[in-house]
């Protein structure tokens, strides 16, 4: 499950003062707000685009696990990872669901993603190399992801809420599969590990850009913190999710890439060094090596099934058609 | 590109005994592809033991702008057993 700070969202509303200072007010008072309220253009464009770059983010996430199936080392770890791109592909249609909710067909969205228009997690773009890479995943990106999540467990949107409650009960088995593959391959040989720390070494810096620009770069944050879509801002969440891997690293033995990285007494949480940002927005842009193969395979997948999914249409048309005939 | 495929609402039973209760939505042309999915998508861990699939268009629901008017018992309060004085002589009632 996966998800990343939003990308490019337009949350400006013009209606007026005294019904954005209303529909504030029910935020502020921790109301829940359902699909058939009242609510500011700003928060429906933000929630549809945001709650879109999820969804997409869970399908294209199928892609480099499912990239792996074939080869996993032994049935149990086929069967997990089977299950945990199955788990993806649910948590993609929860989360158009709850897009749909805010009158944006799954129709609209598909195109979006196919056309190369919809954004989706960056940490995508980047290639599964090797066995340890689908470890790593769990561990790291799922462990990205769960941060991001479970705040989003209280949005102020009901829909996107209830979507993630969802996901986050089905979200820990995949970063725990995920650590204890890559404690398989650090505790085995010489060469095993090696596999495991240069995995890390890959995918350290992606999983940190995965909670977006800084602060001071995120020029929707405010608004979505402001509408409870958002509870904690990039930096923050960044920050605990170092904290709570750098540990799990050091159990590991395995090094985490950044020199930088230090402990810091005074904010009882590590510091470290710069992200390179022009390669995160490299990325974002469909630049990282893998894009045009993630959105080609997506779009290979939508053609060949053009036929089921027509077939289906059929039947059902003429199923329809023979009860009607027969009442 | 196909025609829409129509949404569905999913309701699930946990277990006999209690209400099915709405989890999500999906698309499916027919009911009978409709069950199935749900099944695979809302019922992995042990979610329960029924679904009812319902086409999305066949609901109707109320509309929130009137919510204060249909759901305000304000001024019904002698609906509520508190309104009634019962002198505790006579005990529980």
């Amino acid at each position: 499950m996966y998800s990343q700070g939003l990308i490019g969202a337009d949350g400006r509303s013009e209606e007026t003062q005294a019904f954005l200072d209303a529909f504030q007010k029910r935020i502020d008072a921790e109301e829940k707000i359902e699909p058939n309220d009242p609510m500011p253009e700003g928060y429906r464009r933000t929630l549809v685009r945001q709650i879109g770059q999820h969804a997409h983010s869970e399908i294209v996430g199928m892609l480099p696990e499912g990239n792996w199936i074939t080869r996993a080392p032994s049935l149990r770890r086929k069967a997990a990872l089977l299950a945990k791109v199955q788990d993806e592909g649910g948590h993609g249609l929860y989360l158009y669901s709850a897009a749909e909710t805010l009158g944006v067909s799954r129709k609209q969205m598909t195109e979006e993603l196919l056309d190369g228009r919809a954004k989706y997690s960056s940490i995508f773009n980047y290639p599964t190399l090797s066995w340890a890479d689908i470890g790593t995943i769990g561990w790291l990106v799922d462990g990205a992801a769960i941060m991001n999540q479970i705040p989003l467990c209280r949005c102020s949107y009901g829909p996107y809420a209830r979507a993630m409650i969802r996901v986050c009960k089905e979200e820990s088995f995949h970063q725990r599969q995920g650590y204890e593959i890559v404690m398989t391959l650090a505790q085995g040989t010489t060469d095993q590990k090696a596999m495991a720390q240069d995995s890390l070494n890959r995918w350290w810096w992606p999983s940190i850009m995965m909670f977006g620009p800084h602060d001071a770069d995120s020029q929707h944050s405010d608004q979505s913190m402001a509408w409870k879509i958002k509870r904690f801002t990039n930096d923050e969440l960044r920050q605990k999710f170092i904290d709570a891997t750098v540990p799990q690293a050091e159990y590991l033995g395995l090094t985490i890439p950044d020199p930088d990285l230090k402990w810091n007494e005074e904010k009882n949480g590590y510091d470290h060094g710069p992200i390179d940002w022009d390669e995160f927005w490299r990325v974002v842009k469909g630049h990282g090596p893998m894009a045009k193969d993630r959105v080609k395979a997506r779009k290979k997948a939508w053609d060949d099934g053009a036929w089921v999914r027509d077939a289906a249409l059929a039947h059902a048309e003429k199923r329809r058609a023979r009860k009607m005939a027969a009442e | 590109m196909s025609a829409e495929v129509p949404l569905w609402e999913v309701f699930i039973r946990p277990r006999n005994g209690l209400a099915h209760k709405h989890v999500g939505s999906l698309h499916a042309a027919d009911e009978v592809m409709a069950l199935n999915a749900a099944r695979d998508v809302y019922t992995r861990r042990g979610e329960g033991n029924s679904i009812w699939v319902v086409p999305s268009a066949s609901i109707s629901a109320s509309d929130p702008d009137q919510a204060g008017e249909n759901f305000e018992p304000g001024d019904k309060i002698y609906r509520h057993p508190t309104f009634y004085e019962i002198p505790d002589e006579v005990g529980h009632m």
